[in-house]
């Protein structure tokens, strides 16, 4: 299996790879790439995100091709997607931060900052609501297991279906969003200790 | 609900790791690579690295002991001490750290802080505040390990970094550290009342009941300490027991 980081300067991408080093197969590679053909032919496909939402989907835009060969991924494909933070919210079809921007448009919904009186970015360890108890992304992970959040936008949907796992931050934020062969953690897994790299494992084990 | 942070603060010098006290006087004691490994086994939430290297020649020998540390430790690590250019973020970041810390450049030109924010994100900019009070008890900023005074009003310095873009403020009493007395509660309660962002508290630690003041009185949504884990006078897990016995929430 060739798994893909896409590489469009954004943020500590040598977390997610080490992190996927970790939990891999003996026979699973990873790459980290800025190139469109591998990103077009990877069998499972990882989007980290650091930063704002419209510097990481520029980012994106700027790599020739880049976002077509996402797309013919994703969407022709339907190879396993996992967007993480700032990659998670990237798949809906709107975000509002510093300006409007356009995301991928796979789920329908915008990206909007957290309405609290608590602390932002909402950052450190909280704890999951799981939703969809019967996700393969979830296979042997505990209801209220934390996992490490860092971010003061979140990603409102339409569907609550779309919505896998909540935390809660003031209001019910969505941690874990997926539709079909895409899955979005608003939180970083590769920064989650065990339960983080329990849930890679997961993701690498899932055949959508 | 979110919990609150325990975290350990690993002061390196020359790629070894030493804690001293007031700031002085070091003692050696060891592989921050090692001793890294040994606070992620035991559950801390997250791991500062402190380099307090006086040359800049020996930069390399940071970016190795925290590459090494990304290797091993799937858990948040802020790195701070001789950050003072864009290039030095970009080097931590690259060799597996998630936040910097900025502390005296941000003193000397605070729109370093300004524009890291904007090209790295607020999340990874942390601005380390060192505070002490001076001769008419006024909470001041010092730099240079808490030799130098800037003349800066702490409360007023923070407001500002924030309204820079600093995603978190980590707040160290210069009075209480290495003293054992506890956070200096003032001194965070009064920041963390003031800003938007988290702040962590930092300096005084000596008993297990300090962590849980810094959250209940101080309004830290972190703790840090050095020595009372370096030198395992407390585990991790012993802080946080203690810690949810007085109500704080924290990460089984």
């Amino acid at each position: 299996m060739n798994l893909v980081i896409i590489d469009y300067g954004s943020g500590n991408l040598r977390s997610a790879s080490k992190a996927l080093e970790r939990v891999k197969s003996s026979r699973s590679t990873v790459c980290v790439t800025k190139d469109p053909d591998v990103v077009a032919s990877a069998d499972y496909l990882i989007l980290p995100g650091v930063g704002a939402f419209p510097d990481c989907k520029k980012g994106i835009t700027v790599l020739p091709g880049m976002i077509d060969a996402i797309a013919e991924n994703v969407v022709s494909k339907g190879r396993p997607f996992l967007g993480i933070c700032v990659g998670m919210q990237l798949m809906s079809a709107v975000g509002h931060e510093y300006e409007t921007t356009n995301g991928f448009g796979w789920l329908p919904g915008e990206v909007i900052k957290i309405e609290t009186e608590l602390k932002l970015p909402h950052m450190g360890w909280n704890e999951l609501t799981i939703k969809s108890l019967g996700h393969p992304l979830f296979k042997n992970v505990d209801q209220g297991a934390f996992f490490y959040f860092v971010h003061s936008f979140h990603m409102q949907l339409k569907e609550e279906k779309f919505v896998l796992a909540t935390t809660d931050y003031g209001e019910p934020i969505a941690a874990v969003v997926g539709k079909d062969n895409m899955i979005g953690t608003q939180f970083h897994p590769e920064k989650s200790q065990k339960m983080g790299l329990l849930m890679l494992e997961n993701f690498l084990n899932w055949r959508p | 609900m979110l919990s609150a942070r325990v975290i350990p603060c690993l002061d390196v010098k020359d790629g070894r790791v030493v804690k001293g006290i007031n700031f002085v006087d070091l003692i050696d004691a060891g592989d921050p690579v090692e001793q890294a490994k040994l606070y992620d086994a035991e559950g801390a939430d997250e791991l500062t690295f402190l380099d307090i290297t006086a040359s800049s020649d020996n930069r390399d020998t940071l970016l190795d002991v925290v590459s090494g540390t990304a290797e091993h430790c799937f858990m948040p690590l802020t790195v701070g001490g001789g950050v003072r250019k864009e290039a030095d973020i970009i080097a931590l970041l690259r060799a597996g750290a998630d936040k910097v810390s900025i502390n005296t450049e941000a003193v000397r030109r605070p729109e370093f802080v300004k524009e890291a924010a904007e090209k790295f994100g607020s999340q990874c900019i942390v601005v380390a505040i060192d505070a002490k009070r001076n001769g008419s008890g006024k909470l001041q900023v010092f730099t240079h390990g808490g030799r130098e005074s800037t003349g800066l009003d702490a409360i007023r310095w923070a407001e500002q970094m924030v309204e820079y873009g600093a995603g978190e403020l980590l707040v160290t009493s210069m009075d209480r550290d290495g003293t054992r007395k506890g956070f200096d509660i003032e001194l965070i309660s009064r920041i963390s009342n003031r800003v938007s962002v988290p702040v962590i508290a930092s300096g005084g630690v000596g008993g297990l009941e300090h962590f849980a003041q810094g959250v209940l009185d101080g309004g830290a949504t972190g703790v840090l300490a050095a020595s009372v884990f370096h030198f395992g006078e407390f585990s991790i897990a012993e802080v946080k027991k203690d810690m949810a016995s007085r109500g704080v929430k924290v990460r089984s």
